[in-house]
């Protein structure tokens, strides 16, 4: 039998409100001295104010915003026709890494060197490369279209980190489930469709969505081939204005994107570990 | 004509002889139980019947075939030896009955709706009739291992091939189990085992090989072997299996 006091808990229950109480007051204490220490202490910094005025210009932020936001619909769009692509491509590569057929040995050698190459090279200088180098053939319109070779250099830098991620997650599933699909007597190819796949595809949808937000980011570098996107546009704002808030505004725009969006993902990983424990 | 014979299979993993010269004949309709401490080669050999594993030396033959030629197309001869596992290896992704209608849809290109009546029939007689639309982690291991069975079953093989499948279970889910082995066996189905139930090797089987070191110490039927085991090493498993 437990013994209850008056407002029927257990002296355990007391016990551990008391120290949750505890826990509490400590971390807020602490949250609130870090806090008031940043705000007292900054503005204290000799170039305080001229930092203020360059990077956080209210005026600026308001006349600038709306059109950062404006060219914020390119950086989207941009992610928009890339995702799907570097989904396919990096599956397509992760596929030909693992297969054991002697004739599709050509493309096992092509998917571990492709992923070698655009794994080791900055996505910038590849960017750069394909985005300068390819309309460099004197490709007629719409061909030269920056939009078009940008767009593809984000495709196979991040098909490549992509199918690195779905490898992973066609090894970590179990051998005895292919011996058990194969037992049954379906080909190595179903196997593959309808046993390894949808288990390995799931287990790494966390991992996946990580580089999705990466690449979000990462769409800015194509400001340096020519788009005007979100990055490029508070770069003009910057040299007509002579000032740094439309870079802030920017940094704002992204973070409300990317900042769910890693959330939902640290969500679905810590999902993920505790229906596997 | 044996339904299954083995001649002096032999298995190697490295340096490790795992079935060092193993002969085995299993007639038609015969339920064959291979006994032995763990790493005897019992799952190994299973294992080596259903083409998992390719052997260095020695034939299998199915109804007299060489099934273990080198290069031969390994699907055909799965699809007619069924296979169940220790440990289940259901497929998680999928309900109770798609993992039941994958093979049959795929290999024999089966409609969905015609296969689903088919292997309810299996469902209800092994009494799972409630749990076709269930994920496997939905069911107990003696469910989990039933719907092994009937996925199995499921492609009308003519061999069914038990690797230890109720080591896994808790103990008051063996019986279930080892009912459907017995269903199994008086609908003449041919069946070798690799188990720790003597007892149910005892009454169940029409015979019994010992196994150790990879090689059939003795066999024979299980009164026999049971009640009057010849070799020094029968003896002693048996005195500490049956203790």
């Amino acid at each position: 039998m437990s013994k209850t006091n008056a407002a029927g808990k257990t002296r355990r229950q007391i016990y551990e409100d008391r120290l949750r109480r505890r826990s509490m007051l400590i971390a807020g204490g602490s949250t609130l001295a870090v806090f008031l220490t940043v705000i007292l202490l900054v503005p204290l910094a000799p170039g305080w104010d001229r930092v203020k005025a360059s990077f956080f210009n209210w005026e600026v932020f308001a006349k600038t915003f709306p059109k950062l936001l404006e060219a914020f619909k390119l950086d989207v769009a941009i992610f928009l026709w890339s995702a799907p692509a570097i989904v396919i491509l990096g599956l397509l590569v992760a596929l030909a890494r693992d297969t054991r057929n002697p004739a599709l040995f050509p493309l096992r050698i092509l998917g571990a060197a492709y992923t070698d190459i655009f794994r080791g090279v900055p996505v910038v200088l590849t960017v750069y490369l394909i985005g300068f180098g390819i309309p460099g053939l004197g490709l007629p319109r719409p061909w030269n279209s920056p939009y078009i070779w940008g767009s593809l250099a984000l495709i196979l830098t991040y098909s490549a980190y992509v199918a690195e991620i779905f490898r992973s997650g066609i090894e970590s599933v179990h051998k005895s489930q292919r011996a058990a699909a194969q037992s049954l007597g379906l080909s190595d190819a179903d196997n593959m469709r309808f046993v390894i796949l949808p288990q390995a595809i799931r287990r790494v949808i966390p991992a996946q969505m990580n580089m999705f937000i990466a690449l979000q980011k990462d769409v800015a570098l194509l400001s340096f081939i020519g788009p005007v996107e979100i990055f490029r546009q508070a770069g003009v704002f910057k040299s007509l204005l002579a000032n740094f808030t439309p870079y802030v505004g920017a940094a704002a725009i992204f973070l409300a994107v990317t900042i769910p969006a890693t959330r939902y993902a640290d969500y679905l990983m810590a999902k993920q570990n505790r229906e596997r424990s | 004509m044996a339904k299954i014979t083995l001649k002096s299979v032999e298995k190697r993993f490295g340096d490790n002889t795992v079935c060092d010269g193993i002969n085995l004949e299993v007639e038609e309709g015969q339920m064959v139980c291979l006994i032995g401490a763990s790493g005897a080669g019992k799952s190994t050999l299973l294992r080596c019947i259903n083409l998992l594993e390719t052997i260095e030396d020695g034939e299998i033959l199915l109804d007299g075939e060489d099934i273990s030629l080198p290069g031969l197309n390994p699907q055909p001869v799965r699809r007619r030896i069924g296979m169940v596992f220790q440990s289940f290896n259901l497929f998680p992704h999928m309900t109770a009955v798609e993992n039941v209608m994958l093979a049959p849809r795929r290999v024999y290109n089966k409609k969905r709706a015609e296969l689903r009546s088919e292997v309810a029939e299996l469902f209800e007689r092994f009494g799972l009739a409630d749990r076709m639309d269930h994920y496997p982690d939905q069911l107990s291991g003696g469910q989990q291992q039933r719907v092994a069975i009937v996925r199995a079953l499921a492609m009308k093989p003519e061999v069914m091939l038990f690797d230890e499948i109720t080591s896994a279970l808790d103990p008051q889910l063996v019986g279930e189990v080892l009912d459907v082995l017995r269903l199994l066996k008086g609908s003449g189905m041919t069946m070798v085992l690799a188990t720790h139930e003597m007892g149910f090797a005892r009454e169940a089987a029409d015979k019994v090989c010992f196994l150790k070191a990879g090689k059939v110490i003795e066999e024979g039927p299980p009164s026999a072997l049971f009640d009057a085991p010849q070799h020094p090493d029968t003896q002693a498993f048996l005195a500490r299996a049956l203790k």
